[in-house]
């Protein structure tokens, strides 16, 4: 089911090729746009492109949710499932093998916006063990969300169901402190709600790499959320799998 | 019959002609608008992106970068005005693109080259779907001017000024609805979407989204200057403002960037008539 996934994954230039290319267009443009943002009083960092480098990490992780809920709803639609059903595979093989082409992504969009954040000049605090914690923080939070991608597409079948989690997804991201630390956000109601949304942590912890070094708390918050978010999400996906396999 | 009143007939029977050619044109268009009208209010699934961003974009921008407002040299009167603009802009282009949506899975499903036989002039089918992006669009203004009001939005400008506002998103709306018509015309299939939508995308956020011009660093601070939504934008924001500032441009700018995007249009439309 892993080699599957991962072979589908490669032979579909779309499924890889936004994901890459629309965080790094975004962070091209936040990074000149916002730049002025760093001459805030208390903004943590000269320049705005090490800041926001942890923006298109989350941008990936929201196309990894994508990426395996309209697989396995693609399986679900052409009964692929059904003859799985037949076969002795436990359940959470199967769910483990459709998340690694979204590991495979992921893997590839860290390679890629580390490579151009270095590029334009970003420096990673943590340096170089850093960089290693920042891949794997990273990759738990794309699995993270690419289980509650593997829910939808389980619950619905549907693939333009999945498509429909996309703007919710990037609702939580744009209401989070992603464009500006919490506590230099003036408006009380939209720190409120960045405060409130998970988020925040998870981008909190990957900027802390990038610009701080060092901070346990930022990334036992970060690891801590995503870790939770993937055992919710995969114990869902799991029973929904039961459920669909029993309809079948 | 004399000699004036046989000249008359042909002359009146002329102008019956293109009266007739003129109210089939009117009555095809009205047909595919409220078709596709009537699609929207049935399934509210189809409006409810083109609502949802703009307001998301709204809170997302206004609430979440207001602080950008103070920095030395911002010297714009209102936040939570000077993205608005963006957002009501923003919409119009999307509203155009959208409706591309409309005619990609008309195309997907046989029914555009269905209504192209039926109808004598075909580019009336396209205008159909041309009021309907209007129509909706100003649906979503309404909605996101009235939040925006009612969560602390200062208007400075008059009425004359809102109409020049409301003017620009009008053209950016058609300009952009034109652009979707000749992409989805030339492509006819629902996956080409994204041909349509990154290259708006890309010309929206290029231009000074979150700060005026002067603040903004980098690429970009070139790029914006060369950008026509640059003028457009800038423009809108000094109507609402009341401090009108190169409007004349602006117009321009979007009328142009309309009439040659029609051209795009029609020649798509001939491509699709030629592929039958």
């Amino acid at each position: 089911m892993a080699w599957r996934s991962v072979i589908r994954t490669a032979r579909q230039p779309i499924v890889i090729v936004p994901p890459l290319v629309f965080p790094l267009f975004l962070l091209a443009i936040n990074a000149s746009g916002l730049d002025a943002a760093t001459q805030i009083p208390g903004f943590p960092a000269d320049s705005y492109l090490a800041f926001a480098l942890a923006f298109p990490f989350m941008q990936g992780a929201i196309f990894a949710t994508n990426t395996a809920g309209t697989n396995v709803a693609q399986d679900i639609g052409t009964g692929f499932f059904n003859r799985l059903s037949l076969t002795p595979m436990r359940g959470s093989s199967m769910l483990a093998g459709q998340l690694t082409g979204v590991l495979l992504v992921g893997t590839l969009q860290a390679v890629a916006f580390l490579a151009a954040g270095l590029a334009a000049g970003a420096d990673i605090q943590s340096g170089p063990l850093g960089v290693a914690v920042l891949f794997a923080l990273s990759l738990s939070i794309a699995a993270a969300f690419g289980t509650i991608g593997l829910l939808v597409g389980l619950r619905t079948g549907s693939g333009e169901a999945v498509q429909g989690l996309f703007p919710l997804m990037f609702i939580l991201l744009f209401l989070s402190s992603a464009a500006l630390p919490r506590d230099l956000i003036a408006q009380d109601w939209f720190r409120t709600v960045a405060t409130i949304n998970p988020v925040s942590y998870l981008i909190e912890g990957l900027r802390s790499l990038v610009i701080t070094g060092w901070d346990a708390e930022a990334l036992g918050l970060a690891f801590g959320i995503a870790l939770a978010v993937f055992a919710v999400g995969l114990a869902a996906s799991t029973a929904a799998l039961r459920q669909r396999l029993v309809r079948t | 019959m004399s000699a004036a009143a046989e000249n008359r007939a042909p002359r009146e029977l002329a102008r019956v002609a293109r009266a007739s050619r003129r109210s089939r044109y009117v009555a095809v268009a009205r047909t595919v608008a409220w078709r596709n009208l009537h699609s929207v209010i049935r399934t509210p699934a189809l409006l409810l992106p083109p609502l949802a961003f703009p307001l998301f974009f709204y809170m997302a921008f206004a609430g979440g970068l207001s602080t950008v407002s103070n920095l030395p040299g911002f010297d714009y009167y209102d936040y939570n005005a000077f993205q608005f603009v963006f957002v009501l802009l923003q919409s119009a282009a999307f509203g155009g693109v959208f409706i591309g949506f409309s005619i990609a899975a008309d195309f997907d499903l046989g029914f555009t080259r269905r209504l192209f036989l039926a109808a004598r002039h075909r580019s009336a089918v396209i205008a159909g779907y041309g009021i309907a992006a209007l129509i909706r669009a100003a649906f979503v203004w309404a909605v996101v001017f009235a939040i925006a009001l009612a969560t602390g939005m200062d208007v400075g400008g008059d009425g004359i000024d809102l109409v020049g506002l409301v003017g620009l998103a009008l053209i950016v709306n058609v300009a952009a609805f034109l652009f979707a018509a000749g992409m989805m015309t030339r492509l006819r299939t629902l996956q080409a979407a994204p041909a349509m939508q990154i290259p708006v995308f890309m010309v929206l956020m290029t231009a000074p989204v979150y700060v005026p011009r002067d603040l903004l660093g980098g690429w970009i601070a070139t790029v914006s200057q060369f950008n026509p939504a640059t003028a457009i934008l800038e423009s809108g924001r000094s109507l609402i403002a009341g401090d009108p500032f190169h409007v004349a441009l602006a117009f321009v700018a979007a009328s142009g960037l309309g009439a040659v995007l029609a051209v795009f249009a029609g020649r798509g439309l001939r491509q699709a008539e030629a592929a039958g």
